[in-house]
Order: structure tokens, then C-alpha cells, then sequence
């Protein structure tokens, strides 16, 4: 655990390294939206939350992270691994035959700091909340927190999840949305509009927080604000503006990087702008 | 043919309802959800027992299955309770992705399975839920045949690690089954032993199958008749020694003939021990509405058909010797 940006910061650009160097290995994965969380994720790992990388699926007295959108796979299995989770060079099997890095992050091949399978979007909403109950059952004081696309919004199981969590006072929950305003067909407000976010999430009777989620100091800032918001009545929810591709020029603020790996050539410009801090797996 | 009488009719959802209040007392970690139906899937006694230990969704069956799962992640032994339709045609993503794919010990748990609920008609009838349960890898399907069988199960699946679906109906039917019965998952019960041909039969259909096996008994016939409460996993083992026995086969559901117990026991049989089989299911349709009893007589799914089925197929039997 750290509070120091600049130490955040450095992991952030190995993180964001290991993004690009993994979606080119296997010439395939979802590089936009991860390079856009790396702050977030990072911060969340190594500043915010109580965690043991000595994995247990319960998470009892820990507090828990559950991934929605799990294209963005790379930068969490990137930030786990540097958080000692697993070895950094299974990086390096990252959807390929008989790895446990699998395309869409799974329980199932038992990578440790994985508790659910996501990919199909829409369902991590009402997992994290799940998990959120357990822990008032359990008298468990710690937290839940989930990361959710703002594209994904537009899946109705959200609303569902975001009707229950006021009317049953989940507020041992911070749920945030990487809102990038970019999904696999174009801006959201083109493909779908998701109108006055804020004023929906206030409407269902959410506590929201916004937020800048590439700025590493505005990322814990904003963290440990949605933390002192949590225990009184309401769940909380960060609208977290990021950016696609972020930290890479040529794939920053659009959506034809959400799933498109880079060549040889491109990986070089990508790398060019991102320091080797902690050393490449 | 061994004799089977009844002094009680109750719905198998009872025995869910008891078998749930059961379970929780025995474990504080089993948790309850429904989406708005309370009072048919019978949870008030559990709820009014543990009331901080269930979670109203309302009519949100997508969220409570992915609260289960997240329920389940953090040790919770969650029972979701909703109609057989909206349990798995509505959230078969959920379920596949949250539940089976991310190995949480949910149970989901159906009623109003099949035909039998009757006048609401074809759009809560659901007849595919056990095909598209039983391909769901890891997933143990149990179609339990009365009251007391299905509060045995209720509770021994609340033992067992591993997400279930359990598919239970609506209607009074016999209680025939012991009362204190162990269920043992994927387990057959031997309801009659007999030598001419094997009625494989699960759910409603095994009270049906008694029935049938009565009025063969009488022309001569000697069937025996097998209940497969657990779909899946199949008990393999049971099957094959009593179709080496018999050489021939009758399955009987209420349910889909594509995807049903039928189906896995073809599977089984054509690798094994290929055999003439008949199917007593309804074929390839939707229900629509109408009584239980004159739903299951329109369709087929009674002891009268069961006992054409059986002269059908010990007469295909014949032919093949």
C-alpha cells in the first residue's frame, strides 16, 4: 500500500506497457478501454484497498474488487500480477492455449484474484452487491468495489441492480463507471445515449461521485471520497471520465482501439511513450 | 407390481417450502431470494424464521441470480425461488456466466415446472428448462416426483457443493415416497423390480408410471419402473443393469422430448447398449391452457400412454429378436 502519485504513477506505466505488449503477443484483446482504467485500477490495488494476493475466494476481512467489463481483462490481470497476485511472466500467456489469462477473466482456470467470470456484460452489478450483503450477514466492515463500461449501461440488468442497491441500503458498495463515452460502434451518444447519468443514478437514489480517471492524484482523491460516503444509507457510484486508450496517442479518444490489436510497428510508437518503470515481464 | 398407495396429496412447491426451513436450520449460511413470488414458491416459513437471511428482488430475475452469485462468492449458500421459465429461459446467461462458468454454489430452484400449472398457459409453461440446465457444464439437474421427495432433495442439495437446478411443479399429487427418505443426489430409486421392459421415469410422471406399471401388471407385463430424480448427473450404473435386464426402454416427462431425460438416456444407451426406446414427453410443442389433468391427458403425458408406449416398444423388442 502506497499513497505516494509518484510511485502510483510508475506502476501505472508498466501497467499500461503490459497492456500493449500482451495484446500484441496474441494479436487480439480490448487495449483501449484498459489503458484508460490503468489509473483507476492501480490506484484501487495498490493505495485503496485491503487485499491479500495470498488469494481466498471468500475475502473475508478483505475489501473485494469485481470486474463488469471484462474485456478490459488486460490491465487486470497486469495490476494483479504486479500486486503479487500471480508471476508477472504468465503475462505473457494472455489468451493463448492453456493459459489461465483467459480472453474474458474466469474463475475457472482458478487464477488467483479472479472471484467471477465476466465478459458478457451487464452482470457485475448485481454480483458486487451480492458479495456487498455477504459481508453485512458476516458483520464484515469492508468494502466491495466494481467497475462497470458506461456502454455496458445499457444493459437492463443494471437497472435492476441499481433499483436494489437504495431500497436495500447497500452502502458498503462504490460502484464506478468508466465513462469514456466510447463503445465498440462509436461514441454512446451516437449508438445509445445515456442522457444525464447523474441525474439516473440520483434518481434511483444513488450517492454520486465524479470524477477524473486519468489523473493519478484526482483517482485516490476520488476513491477515498466515495470511501468516507460509504455506511450512511446509500451505495455510491463514481462516474469516473477516462479516456480510450490513454497514455497512447494514437489510441486515445476513440473507439476503433477498443478491440484491435496493435502491429509491430505500432507497438514500438506505443512503447516509445511509456517508460519501462518496473521492468517488462 | 409392488404396491404404492397414498393417504395425502400435497404440491411438490410444499415440500421445496419445508425442505428450505430445513435446510436453514441446519446450516446459518443458506440465504434465500425470490423475485415477487413468495407465496408460490412457498418461502413465508423460511422467511418468517430468518428474515435477515432473505432477499426480495422483486421482478428482477436477472439481478437475483447474479446476487446469488455474488452471495455465493463470499461463502453464502444462496436458494433462488421463481417459476421454472423465469429460473432459466429468462436468465440463462446469468446463470451460465455467474453461476455455472464462475463455479458458484447457487440453487436455483423452479417451480411451476412443465404443463401442470395449467390455465395461466404456454408462456409460464416451461417444457426445455431441463435440457437447457443439464447442458450447462457442472450443473446437477433434480426433477424430485412428490412432496416428500422434493423437501429430501431441497435439503440435500443445501449439502452438496456445486450450483443445482431444482425443478419442482404446482399441483397436489400423491405423496408416495418415504418420509424420512435420504436423497442421494444422482442416485435412481428403484420404485419396481420387473423383467419385461424399463420405465424410466422422473418428476409428475413417476406417480404415473406406477399407475401404468398397475395396469400392465394385470395383462401380464412385468415393468420395471426406475425413477431418475437426478437428470444429471445421470446414474449410469442403474440404467444400463436394468436395460441388460430388459431390452427395452420407456422414458417418461413432463417436459420437451428434445433436450430431456429421453434424450440423456439415448445418449447413454446408444454408446452402451443400443436399445428400442419410446418417449412419453410432449413433442417438440408449447403447452396452452386448461387444467393439469386435461393438459397432461391432451399431450400425453399419463399412465395410459405410458402403457401404449411400453406395448410399443416391447413389440419393437420382439421383432429385433
Amino acid at each position: 500500500m502506497t499513497q505516494d502519485i509518484s510511485e502510483l504513477k510508475k506502476i501505472a506505466s508498466q501497467v499500461r506497457r503490459d497492456i500493449v505488449r500482451m495484446v500484441h503477443a496474441c494479436q487480439s484483446g480490448h487495449p483501449g478501454g484498459s489503458l484508460g482504467c490503468t489509473d483507476f485500477l492501480v490506484a484501487l490495488y495498490f493505495a485503496i484497498m485491503k487485499h491479500d494476493p495470498k488469494f481466498n475466494m471468500e475475502g473475508k476481512g478483505e475489501d473485494l474488487f469485481f470486474l463488469s467489463n471484462g474485456h478490459i481483462s488486460p490491465v487486470f490481470y497486469s495490476v494483479l500480477a504486479h500486486a503479487g497476485y500471480f508471476d508477472k511472466a504468465e503475462l505473457a500467456t494472455f489468451r493463448k492455449i492453456n493459459s489461465r489469462l483467459q480472453g474474458h477473466p474466469t474463475t475457472h482456470e482458478g487464477l488467483p484474484g479472479v472471484r467471477i467470470a465476466s465478459g458478457s456484460l451487464g452482470q457485475g452489478m448485481s454480483v458486487a452487491i451480492g458479495a456487498a450483503l455477504a459481508k453485512k450477514l458476516n458483520g464484515d466492515d469492508r468494502l466491495v468495489f466494481s467497475l462497470h463500461g458506461d456502454g455496458e449501461l445499457q444493459e437492463g440488468q443494471i437497472w435492476e441492480a441499481a433499483m436494489f442497491a437504495p431500497h436495500n441500503k447497500v452502502d458498503n458498495l462504490i460502484c464506478t463507471v468508466d465513462y469514456n463515452g466510447q463503445q465498440i460502434d462509436g461514441p454512446t451518444e451516437m449508438v445509445l445515449s445515456l442522457g444525464d447519468l447523474k441525474g439516473k443514478f440520483e434518481a434511483f437514489g444513488w450517492d454520486v461521485l465524479e470524477g477524473d480517471g486519468n489523473d493519478m492524484e484526482k483517482v485516490v482523491a476520488v476513491l477515498q471520497k466515495a470511501i468516507s460516503h460509504t455506511g450512511k444509507g446509500k451505495p455510491v457510484v463514481i462516474l469516473l471520465k477516462t479516456g480510450m486508450g490513454y497514455g497512447v496517442d494514437f489510441m486515445m479518444g476513440s473507439h476503433k482501439w477498443h478491440g484491435v490489436a496493435p502491429n509491430d510497428e505500432q507497438l514500438n510508437v506505443a512503447l516509445a511513450q511509456l517508460e519501462e518503470t518496473l521492468g517488462d515481464y | 407390481m409392488k404396491k404404492y398407495t397414498y393417504t395425502d396429496k400435497k404440491d411438490t412447491r410444499s415440500g421445496f417450502g419445508d425442505g428450505l426451513l430445513e435446510a436453514g436450520k441446519r446450516n446459518p449460511e443458506v440465504v434465500a431470494l425470490c423475485a415477487d413470488l413468495i407465496g408460490s414458491l412457498k418461502m413465508n416459513d423460511f422467511i418468517k424464521a430468518f428474515p435477515e437471511r432473505f432477499f426480495q428482488v422483486g421482478i428482477a430475475e436477472a439481478n437475483m441470480i447474479g446476487i446469488a452469485a455474488g452471495l455465493a462468492t463470499s461463502g453464502k449458500i444462496p436458494f433462488t425461488g421463481t417459476f421454472a421459465n423465469f429460473s432459466t429461459g429468462r436468465v440463462y446467461d446469468q446463470i451460465r456466466q455467474s453461476v455455472a462458468y464462475s463455479d458458484k454454489n447457487v440453487k436455483i430452484c423452479a417451480s411451476h415446472a412443465g404443463l401442470t400449472l395449467g390455465e395461466d398457459g404456454a408462456t409460464h409453461q416451461i417444457l426445455e428448462d431441463i435440457g437447457m440446465m443439464k447442458m450447462l457444464p457442472g450443473m446437477t439437474v433434480i426433477n424430485p416426483c412428490d412432496y416428500n421427495q422434493t423437501k429430501a432433495a431441497t435439503i440435500a442439495i443445501a449439502e452438496h457443493h456445486g450450483p443445482v437446478y431444482l425443478r419442482f411443479g404446482r399441483p397436489v399429487v400423491p405423496i408416495f415416497t418415504d418420509p424420512d427418505q435420504k436423497f442421494e443426489i444422482g442416485k435412481a430409486w428403484m420404485v419396481n423390480e420387473g423383467a419385461d421392459v424399463s420405465i424410466f421415469a422422473t418428476g409428475h410422471l413417476v406417480w404415473e408410471a406406477i399407475q401404468a406399471g398397475e395396469i400392465l401388471a394385470e395383462e401380464g407385463i412385468d415393468a420395471e419402473i426406475i425413477n431418475i430424480h437426478t437428470i444429471k448427473p445421470l446414474d449410469a450404473e442403474a440404467v444400463l443393469k436394468s436395460v441388460a435386464k430388459t431390452g427395452c426402454v420407456v422414458t417418461a416427462e413432463e417436459h420437451n422430448r428434445l433436450g430431456g431425460l429421453g434424450d440423456s438416456i439415448a445418449q447413454l444407451l446408444a454408446v452402451n447398449n443400443p436399445t428400442p426406446q419410446e418417449f412419453v414427453a410432449v413433442n417438440d410443442s408449447f403447452g396452452e391452457s386448461g387444467t393439469p389433468a386435461q393438459l397432461m391427458t391432451k399431450y400425453g403425458l399419463d399412465a395410459v400412454n405410458i402403457v401404449k408406449a411400453v406395448k410399443k416398444v416391447i413389440a419393437r423388442k420382439k421383432q429385433n429378436a
